[in-house]
Order: C-alpha cells, then sequence, then structure tokens
C-alpha cells in the first residue's frame, strides 16, 4: 500500500541543502512528497531555480540517507510546479539563514496584472545580519550562488549575502 | 553507461560498491509527462537552443567581465539559461547532451541574436536587454501552455529572467547617460545588435500550435519595455530591425561557436562527467 510516509518522511527531512548546509532541504521548501510503500520510497524535490547545479548532490544524499535506513529501493523524482519559491522557505530556515549571516528573504514580489514591471533601481530592503542595521545597500542582485544578492552595510561596513525574492 | 557522480566515475569498477549514484542526470527525471510530438519537441528545441548558445556567448565573458560582481552576475545569468536550455532540451525526449554536443550548426534552430559575435560590455547590454525582454515576454504567456511541462518550465523561467531584464536594463540606463564614451558605445552597439532583432518576431510555422506562442504577439510589451529603458537610458529610438530570416538559417558565428562549445565531447565520446 502506498501511504505518505511518515518514517521516511523524517528521515528524509534530516537531510541538509550542499550549498546552505545550515538548512535541511525541508527547510528550504524543496523536499515535496514523501511516499512509501514497504521498503520502497518515492521522494520528490524541486530546484531552486533552473540551472542549480545541487540538484545530483541532494538526491544522492537523499538515496544514501534512505538505503542507509534500511529502504531498498528509492527513488527521488524531479517536481516544477508549482516553481519553487523563497516564500516556502520555513520559520526555522530563515532563523538558521540569519544566524549563519545571510538575511533571509523579504515576501516574494506578488504579480500585477499585465505585463512584469522593470524595475530599475534596487527596490528590496534586507536588515544586516551582523548588526541589525536597516542602513544596508545593493551590490549586486547576483550573488555566490543562484539563490542569493550581495549587499553591504553602511552600519558595520560588513558585505553579506541577501537570500533573493523570487 | 553513465555517472552523474564524479567518484563513481573514477573507481571505473561499475556501481556495485556504491549505493548511489547510477547515472541518471535527466532534469526531468520523474517528472510525468506525454511524450513530444514532432511539433511540440521541434518547439521545446527552438527555445532551449535559444537559451543554450545565449548562455554560451555569457560564458565567453567570465575572466573579462570589468567588475568581479559583474562577472558574477554574467555568470549565474548564463547558468540560469543552461538550466532553462536543459530542461527544454529534455522536454523533447531525445538525449540533451546529444542535442547540444553532436547536432552541427545546419541543424541548430536558434535566433541569431544569441549567436553573433560579442563586442564590448555595451554590446552584451544591449544583446541582453533585448533577448531577455522578448524571452520573458514570450515566457510569460508560456505559463499558459497546454503542455503542462513547458508550462512549468515557463513558470520558473519568468522568475529567472525578469532578473536578467532588471540586471540588463540598469546597465543600459547607467551607461546610456554615463559619459559621453559610455553614451557613444551604447549607440553603437544598438547598431550592431538591433537588425538581428526582427527574426524573434517572425512566426515559426510551430509556434501557432496551442502549447506555443506566436512571439509576433509580444511585439507591442517588447516595444515599449525597450522604449522605457532607452527613455531613461537618454538613447535615441533603435534603428531599424531590418529583415526577418527563419529559424534554422544562421551567420557564420555559429560554427565556430559549437566549435567550442562541443570540442571536449566530441574528441572523448566515451567520457563521462
Amino acid at each position: 500500500m502506498v501511504t505518505t510516509a511518515t518514517r521516511a518522511r523524517e528521515i528524509a527531512e534530516t537531510v541538509t541543502d550542499p550549498e546552505l548546509p545550515q538548512l535541511t532541504l525541508a527547510e528550504l521548501g524543496v523536499l515535496r512528497e514523501v511516499t512509501e510503500d514497504g521498503d520502497r520510497v518515492v521522494v520528490s524535490i524541486t530546484p531552486t531555480y533552473s540551472g542549480c547545479p545541487a540538484m545530483d548532490t541532494m538526491r544522492d544524499d537523499l538515496v544514501h540517507r534512505l538505503t542507509g535506513a534500511g529502504y531498498r529501493d528509492v527513488e527521488v523524482r524531479v517536481t516544477l510546479s508549482p516553481p519553487w519559491s523563497s516564500d516556502h522557505i520555513t520559520e526555522s530556515g530563515r532563523r538558521k539563514l540569519a544566524a549563519a549571516g545571510i538575511a533571509p528573504p523579504g515576501p516574494a514580489p506578488r504579480r500585477p496584472r499585465g505585463p512584469i514591471p522593470l524595475t530599475l533601481g534596487p527596490t528590496r530592503r534586507a536588515a544586516c545580519p551582523r548588526c541589525g542595521s536597516t542602513d544596508t545597500e545593493e551590490v549586486s542582485e547576483f550573488g555566490a550562488t543562484a539563490c542569493k544578492a550581495l549587499r553591504r552595510c553602511r552600519s558595520c561596513r560588513e558585505p553579506f549575502d541577501h537570500f533573493k525574492e523570487i | 553507461m553513465s555517472f552523474d557522480n564524479v567518484y563513481a566515475a573514477l573507481t571505473g569498477d561499475g556501481d556495485a560498491r556504491w549505493a548511489f549514484g547510477t547515472g541518471f542526470s535527466d532534469p526531468l527525471a520523474g517528472v510525468e509527462m506525454t511524450p513530444a510530438d514532432d511539433a511540440l519537441a521541434g518547439y521545446c528545441l527552438m527555445l532551449g537552443d535559444d537559451a543554450l548558445i545565449m548562455s554560451h556567448r555569457l560564458q565567453e565573458w567570465i575572466t573579462r567581465a570589468p567588475e568581479l560582481e559583474d562577472e558574477v552576475a554574467i555568470a549565474n545569468i548564463a547558468l540560469d539559461l543552461l538550466g532553462q536550455a536543459r530542461l527544454l532540451l529534455a522536454r523533447t525526449g531525445r538525449d540533451e547532451d546529444e542535442l547540444a554536443f553532436h547536432r552541427d550548426a545546419a541543424e541548430f534552430r536558434n535566433v541569431r541574436l544569441a549567436e553573433i559575435p560579442g563586442g564590448d560590455f555595451a554590446h552584451l547590454v544591449v544583446r541582453l536587454l533585448a533577448f531577455s525582454t522578448w524571452r520573458l515576454a514570450v515566457m510569460d504567456r508560456l505559463r499558459l501552455s497546454s503542455d503542462t511541462v513547458l508550462a512549468a518550465i515557463a513558470a520558473k523561467s519568468v522568475k529567472e529572467l525578469t532578473y536578467h531584464r532588471d540586471y540588463a536594463a540598469r546597465w543600459a540606463v547607467r551607461l546610456g547617460d554615463g559619459t559621453e564614451e559610455s553614451h557613444r558605445r551604447m549607440r553603437r552597439a544598438l547598431d550592431e545588435v538591433w537588425p538581428y532583432t526582427a527574426d524573434l518576431f517572425a512566426t515559426d510555422p510551430v509556434e501557432s500550435a496551442p502549447f506555443a506562442v506566436d512571439p509576433a504577439t509580444v511585439r507591442a510589451e517588447f516595444d515599449q519595455v525597450i522604449a522605457e529603458v532607452l527613455g531613461q537610458a537618454t538613447l535615441p529610438a533603435p534603428p531599424d530591425a531590418g529583415r526577418a530570416v527563419p529559424r534554422g538559417e544562421h551567420t557564420g558565428a555559429l560554427h565556430p561557436l559549437l566549435e567550442e562549445l562541443q570540442s571536449v565531447a566530441r574528441a572523448l565520446p566515451e567520457a563521462t562527467w
């Protein structure tokens, strides 16, 4: 019988993200469904960005952890719909990001009616994860990984990553 | 046999000793989908080739961008487009590596805008502005495609392309409304790039299918966005777009681009990575 797996899900939820090892895949919002049928488990995950190079590692880590826990047949599937949004990061995930010096994302932009508006200047805000100041500026919308932007704090002068809103 | 795990490939004694890592790097692994017929496969190939070739031209900027931040930005945009290309090529139902590395120039279906040789940084900005404005408008409509996989790929792409277009637009304003020299270079780049934009709105026969978007329908939105950016950038209206050529016709620049893109895969056809 295929069931929504409780034990397998608990195990899958302990697997961490390869690029943000502070967060689990569940906290990042990329872990979707886990179903169990005897010693067979099917896990579905969704990419943050189309070109996310960590997908293969995530899948290997899930298979490794679940087979290590005794499941003989583990399949990891990709799911694309609905597309991942930074809104899917859990509250504990946001706390862990901030603790790791990465400003968590604000709410993802709402899609207005009509064409997607052009944004010709920085509009996003983020508090410095180091000193808490809200006097920060954007250096680049593209950072060390696809999911992060680069900012600088005007108070403590330190640069920091900001998890992008998408 | 293919391995997507570098360690498995290095050991060379099969995957029996590994509890995982049995070669499955299909970016659509496990996605439920109907087999693609010729028309759908042809359409996905077009959109995938646009992203693949544009991504390669952007990758050429790595180690050459004016600032480290821009190098990172351009690499990120190239990676997003490569990801879109992989998803779209996989949706054709054919092997993505075979399509990327073992087709000749005449078999590629990308628009010429993606393949023309690069120039200075202004050239990059103008090309990326035109490409991402057009592709965002197409992908935004493709979210409603009758093919659910294509619709899902489009929904992801829209979020990424919004950032790409903003990046190019901000640079266009900064350079156009910058120094005399940067303004002059932007005008030159517009003259060089714009003739290739006519192709973007020429309807291919496959683009009238229910799963597709007719690019002629995004023309008004494209013109409006470009006018807004060029206005802010104190640049004149772009020159006449010139005559459209159908997809499948290429410039002489595609062949040398593919020679580089495909060189490793063709020199070592048995290699796995």
